[in-house]
């Protein structure tokens, strides 16, 4: 998956075969999450790196490589969890089945919430997103008959997992990180052969220079659109995974809070890397993990230490180490 | 459904809307002079609503907490601009948002470990307790004196921008930073200024809404969509397009309630979209910075 885009040129040469090594990030970034749940000290943790590194990485496809900051990211990740429960637990669909279903419907309500945000830009776009997913979020609060409502979806249980013939237990949480680790290689390969097409130079052009990329001839709004879309599907597939491992899908998820989550998990991790995200992910979540062992306001500290980054440390943990080491933008 | 129930919903609308208007408008003034929009805004009219009740609490009375709470959040909103936001002109427009987001947090979390998580009742200043007869209905007096009060606070801010020296740097100053400095202004300390004023206008929102709705911390996040809700279909950086589209939410919010109350958190989502579709920049916005 080798992409010799402008960035290779001023990228340093790394040595022959760590620079292989590091061209296959699908790969790699699966090896890693493979060890994950024996590095961290819980396998809940491990399973919600893996959620969350799925949904700030479609994140990341909108704000790091298209630079359009979203506050609204949070619908497409509750629409997932809800449609997968609905269709599960209302209509009975198998889960394979229910998750496909899920993900292109979210991809549906991305497109009606980019038609009408894609048309702002800056500023604008971050306040529309945010107040469009509020209106998901009132949406779902209302539907109770379909979503229960403020106490969330609840009665459905995925206890088994089959597909062409094989079939495991999913209640086995081993089983379940495996399985959910499939489905987010999947998003992560999807999410590479995006940013290796074409299509991913556009997106990283209008970041650069929105109107040159007008002037070059590509249609701008509609690329956005199209990216917003793309961002929603990846994200949702994030909320489907939840949904599974959870079994019920708290209101919560579709709160404006919840995007604000992701914006940091992004930040931390670093925007505009392919393994930012879960390195983001991880960070975020660690730290409630560690600080609410001992008080309940942790929100105050990762308040603060975001603050600290976007000061001091804009390009994340992740992003900094591959500056430090002087690993050029192509094999992010 | 006869007209003086519908009548009187409207006023309603106007009083709920009028703190909408403050609230908006300490947004979209700082968004005009700096090109900032604060995420915190929330949560400072939601620390402007405790400052209110704790002053009030110390003094015994409600009066001091309105006077008082908006200049000492103001205040506290200069030192944020000073220390914090300062260091973020000249980045990306998002980095300013994303630190104030970052903040919010942090005063969330901090007026829980003050106050605690439960809301907590804010008293009616006992001089404007019960309703007063308008003839085709009973009206509570708090809400009147929240619309004259807003009233009076719009045009005193109108005039003081249209007719003093002081409102002529400011206006010049959202217009063309350098030229100003240029011209021997010290544009630092019009900005520091506006963003205490931006900010005071967010606590002064926080108390006036304070007897009308309950003071918990979370209030914030609900008002923050709302006045940005406001300021799009109104036109960032619009202070005649915050009035008008505070009105409208307000007065909006309100009626549909009288028809349909499980639509009435939705309306103005609802009405924002169809702006937006019509006129991205907002009813008074001006085309280019923003849509």
């Amino acid at each position: 998956m080798t992409s010799p885009s402008s960035g290779e040129a001023v990228a340093k040469p790394a040595s022959g075969s760590l620079s292989w090594l590091l061209e296959q990030r699908v790969l790699m970034s699966v090896a890693v999450l493979a060890v994950l749940p024996w590095l961290l000290p819980s396998q809940a943790l491990a399973v919600n790196v893996l959620i969350y590194g799925v949904v700030v990485m479609g994140y990341n496809l909108l704000f790091g490589y298209t630079g359009l900051l979203s506050f609204g990211q949070a619908a497409f990740f509750g629409a997932g969890a809800y449609f997968t429960g609905i269709a599960i637990g209302r209509y009975g669909v198998p889960w394979f089945l229910a998750v496909a279903i899920a993900v292109l419907l979210s991809t549906c309500l991305a497109a009606a919430i980019g038609i009408v945000s894609t048309r702002t830009r800056g500023i604008y776009f971050a306040m529309v997103t945010l107040a469009l997913a509020q209106l998901v979020y009132y949406v779902a609060l209302q539907a109770s008959s379909f979503t229960g409502g403020e106490n969330g979806l609840r009665g459905f249980t995925v206890d088994r997992i089959s597909l062409f013939g094989l079939s495991v237990n999913f209640l086995d949480p081993v089983n379940k990180y495996y399985v959910l680790m499939a489905l987010a290689a999947l998003a992560m390969w999807f999410q590479s052969r995006i940013l290796n097409s074409p299509f991913g130079a556009v997106i990283e052009a209008i970041r650069e220079n929105e109107q040159r990329a007008r002037a070059c001839g590509y249609n701008v709004e509609r690329s956005k659109l199209i990216v917003f879309m793309l961002s929603g599907a990846i994200s949702s597939l994030g909320g489907c995974m939840l949904a599974l491992h959870l079994s019920i899908v708290p209101l919560d998820i579709l709160h404006y809070q919840t995007s604000g989550m992701i914006v940091m998990m992004v930040l931390l991790g670093g925007a505009r890397s392919f393994f930012g995200p879960f390195v983001g992910a991880a960070t975020f979540l660690i730290l409630e993990d560690v600080i609410s062992v001992w008080t309940p306001h942790w929100q105050i500290f990762v308040g603060a230490i975001f603050v600290l980054f976007v000061l001091f440390l804009p390009k994340g943990i992740w992003g900094t180490l591959l500056d430090t080491l002087g690993i050029g933008k192509a094999r992010r | 459904m006869d007209l003086s129930l519908i009548i009187m919903q409207l006023l309603s609308g106007i009083a709920l809307g009028a703190v909408l208007v403050i609230t908006a408008l300490g947004l979209t003034i700082v968004f005009g002079m700096l090109g900032v929009v604060n995420f915190a805004h929330g949560a400072l009219f939601m620390i402007g609503a405790y400052a209110g009740l704790y002053v009030a609490s110390l003094t015994g009375s409600f009066w001091w907490g309105l006077l008082l709470a908006p200049i000492l959040i103001g205040v506290f909103g200069m030192l944020i601009e000073f220390v914090l936001i300062r260091r973020l002109y000249g980045r990306s427009i998002d980095d300013p948002l994303l630190l104030t987001f970052g903040l919010s947090y942090i005063l969330v979390e901090g007026v829980r470990i003050v106050f605690g998580s439960d809301g907590i009742p804010f008293p009616t200043p006992p001089q404007l307790v019960g309703v007063l007869d308008l003839g085709i209905g009973f009206f509570p007096r708090y809400r009147l004196f929240v619309i004259a009060l807003v009233a009076v606070v719009l045009l005193v801010l109108w005039l003081t921008l249209e007719k003093t020296r002081i409102g002529l740097i400011v206006r010049a100053g959202a217009r063309d930073p350098v030229i100003m400095q240029v011209l021997g202004v010290d544009i630092g300390r019009v900005w520091l200024a506006i963003f205490g004023l931006g900010v005071g206008l967010a606590a002064l929102g926080g108390v006036l809404a304070g007897p009308m709705r309950s003071v918990n911390p979370e209030m914030g996040s609900l008002v923050l969509a709302e006045a940005f809700v406001v300021t799009v279909i109104g036109g960032l950086g619009s202070i005649v397009g915050a009035v008008v589209a505070g009105l409208m939410v307000g007065v909006s919010i309100s009626l549909v309630a009288l028809f349909a109350p499980e639509m009435a958190t939705i309306v103005m989502f609802a009405l924002m979209a169809v702006v937006l579709l019509i006129r991205p920049q907002g009813l008074f916005g001006v085309r280019g910075r923003t849509a």
